[in-house]
């Protein structure tokens, strides 16, 4: 038996430099084509007969790609993952994006080959189960909302806007209102908003709420009839409502009359949704139309910035301009419209019939709560923000007044005395170990903290969040300041330089 | 409600410390009209055991493709997926983050986005791409407004077959745009002029057959304009070679990890060159160090973007597909170099032996002697295309798309087998008159 020998400086460099960034349960993880280039792939596919091309053009040359086996290609993501919050490991308090619990059950149902192995352009009579979901998702949409018309193919938020916002455009141009070319879009509103009407052609008019957090009647008027005395170049308003400042649009009522009288139409962003569902129908409040995210109020999950789907949902007048195709039944059968079957429409704004595996996630989860699950779900949901504002409102300001709606808006204004700002809040709660809430958005109000809580936290986690808050606080008001602006410390890398990102930009991997 | 934690108890000391006796004090800015009456009218809350009995008994109405010989493509493709694939996209910090606005807690997300984007620019011969679109319908329509932002013209040139449903799109997305308009070239470059803001081609094309683009990157070179290739098949990138010399490739990754499932949610992606990129529509990841200088990933290029520019951005885009861009990541992570090209090259053969088959039917003309894994096939006179997809699902044979009065364009994937191209062949001898 010999000595072992001892590590060369190589050897132990490499060692440091692993020990360096990778310790306990942190790894540090290198891209996939800085990985050893393996003989073969992680996949074993039959061998190829060698059958003369047919392609009519060259063969393709190297491409470039990495090749790792199957276990390094596991480790590879599960070690990534480890670098990621979620919903399922903690508070997400992500105001306007209502990050609830996902059921699992809507991943296993979604997964069952009769509804993830069927193509969309079989024949309808081999998919009438399919059909027949979107046609019931269809209808709970319509009864929650008290909208008939519904077109479920939008793949996103936003694309229920462009569905939306189309459809409004398409509804004037039939009635030859070529002169209306004007949408209202209050400040505080998503910024999808006005540029989604930019994408319809219309020019935007912003009204300002930053005095009340809302859309007053007095600040509409002034908005509607700015170049018309009857507002006749108004082609409409988008509004969240409840708005992003976490408040129910108090004057809605007198708003959408003075709107409508004008020929105007609603369009209600209904990113906050989640605030209504089960108790409140936009419908009876004058809502024209109105997407709704089911991967918010309908707990499809996000995935890390997607698929969503956008569905809207219209009045009885808009009902003949939606986007196509949408499902009709027919005695005891289920199809889609035919090409050209409604000229009316305003087209089509997708491949295929919209982001169905969401449908039945979301359809799932709907049956799983039922009319008063639903109910519950926008009550605890409302209670929970108003809980936070509520033990909140000494140690961080709150612009508005009035009960908020299913989220809790606070600005940084008693901290940035001290120095810190919305950004330094928002980076000490990853310290804490939870997902900071929306920060700087709205955008009506200086360092805005919007906080979401929904309704699938318990109180106990509710509490663990609020005295993290006011610790934070109290922190900021002792003077102990200067270590807010190192956090995060004990997230995977430290804060990042968005700036040099933006001027530099890195977009790919590349061989040196 | 199995879902909802909070307690009666703790539901009375949180209205307690707001100082409320009922829950609907909190909603008393809302008009009274707009209240349900009690409660909706649906159904009350089911428990996990009914709803599986519910969502099966739809699945079960459904005649899913591994019931069935299968030879439909058209814009999705059914591939085999590893295990591995869902089994990741299955993890709790994949699934269930949301879009990387935290950038030190989301360095998963942006890692794998990272990583997709490399792997799409490299497989489309391009030099950079970004983190996805909805499909590969809204990614063409995205592609030519970008191209008439950047020409500032207004006129889209169709330059071959392009997928109905992608034309149909775009024609939806100019609609609104004073001016704007598509027209269709027929193949002929003479169709590009000086006020064409892009040549968009589709490769292979909705009727299979692969393009070259030296002559439509010479006339757009000539007339200003941009080229845009179009893919739906992205399986074909590993064959044929990469649209390079186009300015934005954009398309459909569907049939790299992501199911059919009944026509979404599919993998839009688009790609272009560097210099670009602040035209470019989406979210876009970068790498950056943090603080210690040790590298790292954020979004990128936000001044493009609607949060940031409002009416001004380049598109209203916010949720796009990450999800499915992991599962396809994961997917071409496992193929590698090697595994990609040689699944292409399966599809192909497949596509041969298929081609092979039904060229023996009497009557029955292939419509392009070129193709990768989807062809167009002629039916002999007196038959509707129509009618014989549907009589072939009868027999559970999912035939493949009727393209038109008596063209069915069929596929096969490395799933077809010899055993299902016989099926076929002797149904077409069957239903065929």
């Amino acid at each position: 038996m010999t000595n072992p020998a001892p590590l060369n400086d190589n050897e132990l460099e490499s060692v440091m430099e692993i020990n360096d960034r990778t310790r306990g349960l942190n790894y540090d993880e290198n891209l996939l084509w800085e990985k050893e280039h393996n003989d073969t792939a992680g996949v074993d596919l039959v061998p190829i007969a060698g059958t003369k091309s047919r392609t009519g053009v060259a063969q393709r040359g190297n491409i470039g790609l990495p090749q790792v086996s199957e276990p390094e290609v596991v480790r590879h993501f599960v070690r990534l993952s480890t670098k990621n919050y979620s919903i399922d490991s903690g508070f997400f308090p992500l105001g306007s994006c209502t990050m609830k619990h996902n059921p699992r059950l809507n991943e296993k149902v979604a997964r069952l080959p009769g509804l993830s192995m069927i193509h969309p352009l079989q024949p309808e009579s081999t998919v009438q189960g399919a059909i027949k979901i979107m046609y019931e998702l269809q209808n709970w949409l319509a009864e929650l909302t008290n909208l008939p018309g519904i077109c479920l193919t939008p793949a996103a938020g936003a694309h229920g806007e462009l569905a939306g916002v189309m459809t409004i455009r398409r509804a004037h141009d039939a009635k030859g209102h070529t002169q209306k070319t004007i949408m209202l879009v209050p400040d505080s509103a998503h910024g999808t908003n006005p540029a989604t009407a930019k994408m319809c052609g219309y020019d935007i008019r912003v009204i300002p709420t930053k005095e009340t957090g809302r859309v007053t009647v007095e600040a509409f008027k002034e908005a509607l009839y700015a170049t018309d005395p009857k507002g006749d170049d108004i082609a409409g308003m988008m509004v969240t409502n409840p708005n992003t400042c976490g408040l129910f649009e108090t004057d809605i009522a007198d708003v959408v009359d003075l709107l409508h009288e004008a020929g105007g139409y609603f369009y209600c962003d209904g990113a906050n949704f989640n605030a209504l569902v089960g108790k409140i129908r936009p419908g009876d409040f004058g809502v024209d139309v109105m997407h709704i995210n089911l991967h918010k109020t309908f707990s499809t999950p996000h995935g890390g910035g997607g698929p969503g789907s956008g569905p809207i949902c219209v009045a009885e007048t808009l009902r003949p301009y939606i986007p196509t195709p949408i499902v009709v039944k027919e005695g005891d059968k289920y199809r889609f419209e035919r090409d050209g079957e409604r000229e009316t429409s305003c087209g089509r704004l997708k491949g295929y019939q919209g982001q169905f595996g969401m449908h039945v996630r979301a359809l799932s989860y709907m049956l799983s709560h039922g009319a008063d699950g639903l109910k519950q779900v926008s009550e605890d949901a409302v209670l929970n923000a108003n809980y936070i504002s509520a033990m909140l409102k000494d140690d961080y300001h709150a612009p508005f007044e009035g009960p908020c709606m299913h989220e809790a808006l606070f600005t940084e204004k008693y901290q940035a005395e001290k120095g810190v700002t919305t950004l330094d809040v928002a980076k000490a709660l990853i310290e804490y170990g939870m997902h900071p809430m929306t920060v700087y958005f709205p955008l009506v109000v200086n360092g805005a903290m919007l906080v979401e809580p929904t309704e699938t936290e318990g109180k106990d986690e509710l509490d663990r969040f609020i005295n993290v808050m006011k610790k934070i606080a109290y922190d900021v008001r002792s003077g102990d300041t200067e270590k807010f602006h190192d956090y995060p410390q004990a997230a995977p890398v430290k804060r990042l330089d968005e700036l040099k990102a933006a001027r530099e930009p890195k977009l790919r991997w590349q061989s040196v | 409600m199995r879902y909802l934690p909070q307690t009666k108890a703790a539901r009375k000391e949180m209205m307690d410390a707001i100082g409320i006796d009922h829950v609907d004090e909190l909603f008393v800015q809302v008009p009274k009209k707009a209240f349900v009456d009690g409660k909706c009218d649906l159904p009350d809350h089911k428990g996990e055991l009914e709803i599986e009995r519910i969502m099966t008994s739809y699945a079960n109405e459904n005649n899913h493709a591994q019931q069935n010989r299968f030879f439909l493509g058209a814009g999705v493709y059914y591939h085999h997926i590893p295990a591995s694939v869902d089994y990741i996209i299955q993890r709790s910090e994949f699934l269930t983050a949301y879009t990387p606005y935290q950038p030190e807690i989301a360095q998963g997300t942006l890692q794998y986005l990272f990583e997709f984007q490399t792997f799409i620019a490299q497989i489309t011969g391009q030099e950079v791409a970004n983190a996805s679109l909805y499909d590969g319908a809204t990614s063409m329509a995205e592609a030519a407004l970008m191209a008439m932002r950047i020409t500032k013209r207004s006129k889209v040139c169709l330059g071959n077959n392009i997928h109905p449903q992608y034309n149909e799109v775009l024609e939806t997305y100019l609609r609104n745009n004073e001016g704007a308009e598509s027209y269709e070239a027929n193949e002929s470059t003479d169709a590009v002029q000086d006020d064409t803001a892009c040549v968009i081609i589709q490769s292979p094309d909705f009727f299979g057959k692969p393009h070259v683009y030296d002559a439509w990157r010479k006339i757009c070179d000539e007339k200003g304009a941009l080229l845009v290739v179009v893919i739906n098949e992205i399986v074909s990138l590993g064959m044929l070679p990469p649209p390079a010399d186009a300015d934005i490739v954009c398309g459909e990754a569907q049939s790299i990890g992501v199911p059919m499932g009944f026509g979404g949610p599919h993998l839009g992606f688009f790609a272009c060159r560097q210099k670009y990129i602040r035209q470019m529509p989406g979210r876009v990841c970068g790498e950056t160090v943090d603080a210690d200088g040790n590298r790292g990933f954020v979004l990128t290029l936000s001044t493009r973007e609607q949060h940031i520019r409002r009416e001004k951005a380049t598109s209203n885009i916010c949720t796009n597909q990450g999800l499915c861009a992991l599962a396809f990541t994961v997917h071409m992570s496992l193929l590698g170099e090697d595994g990609f090209k040689q699944l292409a090259t399966l599809n192909h053969e497949a596509a041969c032996k298929l081609a092979d088959a039904v060229e023996s039917i009497k009557g029955v003309k292939l419509v392009n002697d070129t193709f990768f894994n989807e062809f167009a096939i002629e039916l002999p006179e007196g038959n509707n295309a129509n009618d014989v997809v549907q009589a072939l699902a009868d027999k559970n044979i999912i035939a493949g798309y009727p393209a038109n009065e008596n063209t069915i364009l069929l596929t096969a994937t490395e799933i077809v087998t010899d055993n299902g191209i016989n099926a076929l062949v002797e149904g077409f001898k069957e239903v065929l008159k």
